[in-house]
């Protein structure tokens, strides 16, 4: 992989300036990012590392005797490695590259629905996940006849243990939920969930797209059996992500989908035998300008370091929230013991979508919508919820941005 | 003046806050609903012909400033017009709302305004929502008129 642009931790000036799309001027204004929940911009050593391997490294992955071939998937596989360091997974062969998360449950819902689901079994997701871990699981469902149940919210807007716990039962075979919630940061106990739904011998699934850019992820603490993430939401390219799995389970389950360099022996009559994993998750040529950028986004990480990133977005949360509160009108959505970098709201006279086009105008980059996650908000009883999220390139003054812009839309609007 | 004040005029805001012709009608004619999925906004229109003219017409909806402005401003731009004016005057709009290319002095002043928002292309279903319901609110009128049906 290629050097990282050095940076101190928290030394901001540095990390801003490793980001060249913080230059952009929206309607003259000088940009205040905070829309990372939806997606993060990359830094300089991710744009690099895709260039370069575009120019330097290209080839046919896993194809070719040839040295383009060899330099390729050398620097496909490299990238796998760091994604398993990364995670704290056992193998690299625990590491499928995919689209994003929205791929990889597509896959387990595939795979594992095929391999999992009878009539009559449950599958539990919960009342906040985005629309990506919820509507492959309810297709899946469909298919075999399974039922899927929403574990409730409590009034805080975190999951209700004590209601999980009672969906729970000796038909449950998966149970899916997100890491942290996408529209109200969240942050889930992932560890006691994941201990609750093995004891009734269940699969865990977990939604890692928010998480690896805003703390430290262990996989083997977490106790999970699978987790995904999203390159985009962690600095790196989009179209690149990858799924981690434990290996008895990817041994197990069936291709999802079918094609060049995931099987063995193709036979017409007879057996046809696939790759093991992770290629048989892998068909068609790969993403290996993704993965490099991946791999350069995850050495940025660690080199900024994820403890300092946490501290610093818990500062900017603490600080947003104290902002909004005291702006007359504007209404918090959740308050949960433990709240990662996100935060939606909404304003008595101002909806979400005019909010949005009037901080635009003042350079601030907010999402107004229902952020892919239809049912919670539904749970919130709102059509539309204004959500600001920041990240580790993100200053205080950011958050007086964001405040001020507010007020001057509830001033024009009411 | 601003971008902001640009967009959201004091027209649009008066007519976002007190919208004509706002409230559901339980016997109308025809019937059209447009939904926005990236928003969840929403909106209905009702509309009743009298031999050809429009006669009853309204709108309901939950939804932003700028759509419920531009619904409140189509029931003003339609209203007492014949079928195939009405439809002359959405497809106008309609064009120019969504053609940055299109002169907007073909509109008059209150549906220029409206139109401006054509600069702001995430904005723009917000702005078209109302008269495409409102279209196929008159196209169903129509129908109904051909088919022999009166009043309920």
């Amino acid at each position: 992989m290629n050097a990282v642009t050095p940076v101190r931790p928290l030394d901001l000036d540095a990390i801003i300036d490793s980001f060249p799309s913080l230059a952009r001027r929206p309607h003259g204004r000088r940009l205040v990012y905070l829309d990372n929940a939806a997606t993060t911009f990359a830094p300089d050593c991710v744009i690099e590392a895709v260039a370069s391997h575009m120019r330097d490294l290209h080839g046919p992955v896993h194809r070719a005797v040839h040295t383009c071939g060899a330099d390729a998937t050398d620097a496909y596989e490299s990238a796998r490695r760091i994604v398993a360091r990364f995670l704290g997974a056992a193998h690299a062969e625990e590491i499928v590259f995919v689209r994003g998360v929205t791929e990889a449950i597509n896959l387990l819902a595939h795979s594992l629905g095929a391999t999992r689901l009878r009539s009559g079994d449950r599958v539990i997701a919960t009342t906040m996940e985005h629309h990506s871990n919820l509507l492959p699981w309810m297709q899946a469902c469909a298919r075999y006849g399974a039922e899927l149940k929403l574990a409730p919210l409590n009034a805080r807007g975190e999951i209700d243990l004590d209601q999980f716990a009672s969906l729970l039962n000796d038909r449950t075979r998966i149970v899916v939920f997100t890491h942290i919630s996408n529209v109200l940061g969240v942050v889930n106990p992932v560890a006691t969930m994941c201990d609750m739904a093995r004891r009734v011998g269940a699969i865990t699934v977990v939604d890692g797209a928010q998480a690896p850019s805003r703390r430290r992820v262990r996989i083997r603490e977490l106790g999970c059996d699978f987790y995904a993430i999203s390159g985009h939401k962690m600095h790196g390219p989009t179209g690149i992500g990858a799924l981690w799995g434990r290996a008895e389970l990817l041994r197990e389950l069936p291709p999802w989908q079918t094609g060049g360099s995931m099987v063995e022996h193709v036979m017409l009559e007879g057996d046809t035998t696939w790759s093991p994993a992770p290629m048989r998750f892998e068909a068609g040529t790969p993403n290996s300008a993704g993965a490099a950028g991946l791999a350069a986004a995850i050495e940025f990480l660690e080199q900024v370091g994820l403890e300092a990133i946490a501290r610093h977005e818990a500062e900017l949360t603490a600080a947003m929230v104290e902002a909004l509160n005291r702006i007359d009108g504007v209404r918090i959505h959740g308050d949960p013991d433990e709240r990662a970098g996100i935060v939606s709201f909404s304003v008595d006279g101002a909806h979400p979508h005019d909010l949005a086009t009037m901080l635009d105008f003042e350079g601030v980059a907010v999402r107004a919508g229902h952020h892919c996650a239809q049912p919670l908000l539904q749970w919130l009883g709102v059509a539309a919820t204004s959500r600001a999220s920041v990240a580790l390139y993100n200053r205080p003054e950011d958050v007086d941005a964001l405040a001020e812009g507010v007020r001057n839309a509830i001033r024009k609007l009411r | 003046m601003s971008e902001r004040d640009d967009i959201y005029t004091d027209l649009l805001l008066e007519h976002a806050r007190h919208p004509h012709r706002r409230g559901a009608l339980e016997h109308a004619d025809g019937h059209g609903e447009g939904f926005n999925p990236l928003c969840g906004d929403q909106v209905q229109v009702w509309v009743s012909l009298n031999d050809d003219r429009i006669g009853e017409l309204s709108f309901e909806g939950v939804g932003c400033a700028i759509s419920t402005a531009s619904a409140s401003i189509m029931t003003g731009a339609i209203e007492g017009r014949t079928a195939h004016e009405a439809h002359e005057v959405i497809e106008r709009f309609l064009r120019v709302a969504t053609d940055l290319g299109a002169p907007l002095d073909e509109l008059d002043d209150e549906q220029a305004s409206l139109a401006n928002v054509r600069r702001l292309p995430m904005r723009v279903k917000c702005v078209t929502l109302a008269w495409r319901a409102a279209e196929a609110a008159l196209r169903e009128a129509q129908s109904h008129q051909s088919a022999g049906g009166g009043h309920a």
